[in-house]
């Protein structure tokens, strides 16, 4: 009986001081074997310098149907975004 | 120097023609394009290196005449390259015995005196680096995985162990070639390659055949069955219909 390889989740960071992104799934049999799987998939075409491979069963989502009392409350609350303060030109790029 | 050029070359060609035979068959999805990502490396070697002869020759021709209109007792690869894929294991023990002598080859030919060789090596290493770990790896994972995966290496050990000491060996014109300090001295990595192939091999529980007869004549032109029909498929479109391009 054969023995499914599990499911693995890949994040890449493209660039030094960037935050890694998820790039796509991949099977392996073990974390090693997954890096490297990742490396030949995902960065073939000069995607990244640095690799996040987590097995998916760590990976907890939201439920979609929870999506209402999870998001919609932040909807209207603009009291909580810093848009109210004029930003010196000195700290333009923060 | 081009026949060692050649040497070089014609591995990484026949070789990557071989690892391209897996596209589309390989077990998982994921071995297909790394075996396939493996070919796209030497294939891309042996480019860089056709292209150097053809500008050491200076007769004009090109990277394609080198590889598409010589014929097999002009190649210099060694046998072990022209192996048939076989099954996983097969391939795997194959590339694992090539680019334990890859990577130190092309150590070794980082410190060459020819300034263009050296440059070469510099850029292929990152590449071969990769190969190494990976084919390592990977004896190590069937090695010492299942009963059924150990006796398939155990096979393909038995199967292809005699084609790797040709790879050691040199020819006169190496050893000359060497003693300018231009080729690698198969000599000194031979040990650090042996090293490194028992190494592997004992993580996986495996061995390797001690003092057996090794198998030559790829260095000559005198090449197994095999490589005929590699190059009748490799050769087949650009002798068919010359100059054809994309």
């Amino acid at each position: 009986m054969k023995k499914e390889w599990p499911l693995w989740e890949v994040f890449i960071r493209s660039k030094s001081g960037l935050s890694h992104k998820h790039a796509g799934s991949l099977h392996a049999a073990d974390a090693e074997m997954a890096l490297e799987n990742a490396r030949d998939l995902y960065t073939r075409r000069n995607e990244g310098v640095s690799i996040w491979v987590v097995e998916s069963k760590h990976v907890t989502a939201s439920d979609p149907d929870d999506s209402d009392p999870l998001f919609e409350p932040a909807k209207d609350k603009i009291y909580r975004h810093p848009t109210f303060y004029v930003v010196p030109d000195e700290v333009k790029h923060m | 120097m081009n026949q060692y050029l050649f040497q070089l070359a014609d591995n990484a060609i026949i070789l990557g023609h071989r690892l391209g035979e897996w596209c589309g068959h390989a077990p998982e999805m994921e071995l297909d394009i790394a075996l396939t990502n493996i070919a796209l490396d030497l294939t891309g070697q042996a480019r860089s290196l056709y292209q150097r002869v053809a500008e050491l020759e200076g007769l004009g021709k090109t990277e394609d005449d080198y590889a598409y209109l010589r014929d097999a007792w002009e190649f210099r690869n060694s046998l072990l390259v022209e192996q048939p894929n076989g099954d996983f294991a097969h391939t795997i023990v194959r590339q694992f015995i090539f680019d334990s002598y890859n990577y130190y080859l092309h150590q070794a030919l980082t410190q060459s005196k020819d300034e263009w060789l050296a440059g070469f090596a510099a850029k292929s290493l990152k590449e071969v680096t990769y190969h190494l770990r990976f084919s390592a790896e990977w004896v190590m994972r069937l090695g010492d995985g299942t009963d059924t995966s150990h006796a398939k290496m155990v096979a393909a050990i038995e199967d292809l162990w005699s084609f790797s000491g040709e790879l050691l060996a040199p020819t006169d014109s190496e050893k000359s070639l060497a003693a300018q300090g231009i080729a690698a001295d198969l000599d000194k990595i031979k040990p650090q390659v042996e090293a490194k192939m028992a190494e592997v091999l004992a993580a996986s529980n495996l061995s390797a055949p001690a003092g057996i007869w090794m198998q030559t004549g790829g260095k000559q032109g005198q090449h197994t069955e095999h490589l005929g029909f590699i190059l009748a498929e490799m050769q087949f479109l650009q002798r068919a219909y010359p100059g054809q391009e994309w």
